[in-house]
């Protein structure tokens, strides 16, 4: 350690202000707060002493990501082995996964980071670490078959219009990660959407009866069609207790999807840890989670077609609701900064988030655009809080 | 009688100028004054209907605006928005009966945003900013100005739009066809290109790349 310190200290003087290297500074610096605790102390007024600072927050995030992230790249080589019909154990699976997601990781983060350490260095910023998170998050909600290009564009254009237009990390309205899904989404739909790019099956025969479409996916052919319709059969024979997206299947994540979004229950794990370092809200995700609830009964109460029929719980374990929930909605920056706000924004997003989806079969991602509708909305549920509690205030004021 | 003689200006005085520039960077309807952003997102998926509407603007603003400069000192201020309205809405029918003439297929994609041109906020802005206190010759050149401000941005989008969205301009496919995946290549064409929210981000990126180099117009705050 003494000797990865020696070489930050000795090229300290070529890269500061009037150091040779002075174009470098905002990489030292990064580099060197990513290896050692910043000697920085506060000189005037009071503080709150506390390790945590940015970058242990965004490394205490990717910790919680790991478990699902994990699980994708195993489930990525499942799937495929398990399209083309070959036998496959478990290191395989994890090889095959990790080939795929490896680029896909790489990809974001040299994208991110160049428009970060671009605009860092315009501006005389030193380059945070905010791009940390998002540039994980990003691989995780993207389907396996993605060009790579596709992806880096998507992830420039979210660093961009999602983060450093607002003025960089802190500042931004939007989850840079959905943003970056959005753009995706909707720039190139083929890619992004249908029964092709979910599993990967190259370099072999595709077996019989297989199929490449998500539960989203089949749930959205039901719409139009009436409750109970013999058309609709097979599809929710899928959906039941030996089906392929039986309720055990979705919570544990043994469907397709977008690589890290398929495990409820290793989410769900993430979502707790995130909840008892105190970093994750857990207003917002209980919330959340109340919300789809409530909006998903709903719909079975008035079922008139087979995804409205869905048991709820069943429901919000498909589809990237867990993840958005846990990973997605919970994002300190976008979401709403109040308490009573942020009981308002979580349950808004979880109820608009499963009536897109069930609404408009041509959105089966509804939790994406809800989330990043709520994000629009949260100042404005916080300019209400706010106003409400002042009010309030004055009224005692006035009755004392 | 006076025996003053008013130095008469020339045609393409120093000021005059000035009324033919401005609006193209400091004055920019679209991009510094952020009016006609209807049409700016609804026509530019498109190189050539957003060539189209800017001709079919300048021509609109540039007569209408010499129009309401001559009649400025007859018109009764009370009822001068209608006599605008009358005026504008007689030249967009005279564009659009000559667009339906000549060039129809340009007219059925602009659709009802030719008739539209009567609300554009531009025009009416100029109609009562400009024409209404300023001499035929001198509203001619401030018509023209800010069409050319207004058509150059729209022109800008609509580039951006169609190239990236489409893969070609003015109808002509601009990338290789082997480029595609589709052929065996690796690139696709950009769908959210063809939805109007990303006109409003392009235009946004434009306000923002001219006040990066025009620092003029950053407001202090």
């Amino acid at each position: 350690m003494k000797f990865v310190q020696n070489i930050f200290d000795q090229t300290r003087p070529l890269v500061e202000k009037d150091g040779k290297r002075n174009i470098l500074y905002p990489l030292h610096n990064a580099l060197e707060t990513m290896a050692f605790v910043p000697d920085h102390t506060a000189h005037s007024g009071a503080h709150v002493r506390d390790a945590i600072d940015l970058k242990r927050t965004m490394v205490t995030v990717i910790f919680a990501m790991v478990p699902a992230l994990l699980f994708g790249m195993w489930n990525i080589g499942r799937l495929h082995y398990g399209a083309i019909g070959l036998e496959s154990t478990l290191i395989e699976n994890f090889l095959f996964g990790a080939l795929k997601l490896l680029p896909l990781i790489t990809v974001t983060y040299a994208a991110g980071l160049g428009v970060e350490i671009f605009f860092s260095w315009k501006r005389n910023h030193p380059v945070n670490e905010g791009f940390l998170v998002s540039g994980l998050l990003i691989p995780l909600i993207m389907p396996v078959d993605i060009p790579l290009w596709m992806v880096a564009v998507s992830t420039i254009f979210a660093v961009l219009i999602g983060k450093e237009v607002f003025g960089g990390t802190g500042m931004n309205l939007l989850n840079p990660a959905l943003t970056a899904r959005a753009f995706a989404f909707f720039a190139y739909p083929t890619w992004m959407s249908g029964d092709q790019v979910w599993i990967n099956t190259s370099g072999g025969d595709i077996v019989d009866g297989y199929s490449g479409a998500t539960a989203m996916g089949d749930l959205a052919t039901t719409v139009g069609q009436g409750l109970g319709n013999p058309a609709t059969e097979t599809v929710m024979a899928q959906f039941g207790p030996e089906g392929t997206y039986s309720l055990m299947n979705a919570f544990l994540g043994l469907i397709p999807g977008s690589i890290g979004e398929t495990s409820a229950l290793l989410i769900l794990l993430g979502g707790l840890f995130l909840v008892f370092k105190g970093v994750g809200s857990w207003r917002i995700m209980l919330s959340f989670f109340v919300g789809g609830l409530v909006m998903a009964g709903i719909f079975n109460v008035f079922a008139v077609n087979e995804f409205m029929a869905l048991n709820p719980i069943h429901q919000l374990m498909l589809g990237g609701f867990m993840f958005g929930m846990v990973f997605m909605a919970t994002d300190p920056v976008s979401a709403a900064q109040t308490e009573t706000g942020k009981y308002i924004y979580g349950f808004l997003a979880g109820f608009f988030g499963i009536m897109i989806r069930v609404f408009n079969p041509a959105y089966p991602e509804g939790i994406m655009l809800a989330i990043l509708f709520m994000n629009v909305m949260a100042p404005l549920i916080d300019h209400y809080v706010v106003e409400a509690n002042i009010k309030r205030r004055e009224k005692r004021l006035a009755n004392a | 009688m006076s025996t003053e003689v008013k130095q008469k200006e020339s045609l393409f005085s120093k000021k005059n100028q000035r009324l033919l520039s401005d609006p193209f960077n400091d004055n920019n309807p679209i991009t510094v004054q952020v009016l006609g952003i209807c049409s700016a997102l609804a026509i530019t998926v498109k190189l050539e209907p957003a060539i189209v509407m800017s001709l079919s603007v300048m021509f609109v603003l540039a007569a209408g605006n010499v129009i309401i400069s001559l009649i400025r000192n007859l018109i009764p201020n009370r009822i001068r928005i209608i006599v605008q309205l009358v005026v504008v809405a007689s030249l967009v029918i005279l564009v659009d009966q000559f667009l339906k003439a000549f060039a129809y297929d340009v007219s059925k994609q602009l659709s009802v945003f030719v008739g539209l041109i009567i609300t554009n906020c531009i025009i009416m802005g100029r109609f009562e900013a400009f024409a209404l206190g300023n001499g035929p010759w001198k509203a001619f050149l401030d018509g023209i100005g800010n069409s050319i401000g207004y058509g150059v941005i729209l022109i800008a989008v609509a580039f951006f739009r169609e190239l990236l969205g489409s893969g070609a301009l003015l109808g002509f496919q601009v990338i290789p066809d082997s480029w595609y995946i589709a052929n065996g290549g690796f690139y696709a064409n950009n769908g959210f290109f063809l939805f109007p929210p990303m006109a409003l981000i392009v235009v946004g990126l434009i306000i923002w790349g001219q006040r990066a180099k025009n620092t003029k117009l950053i407001e202090e705050n």
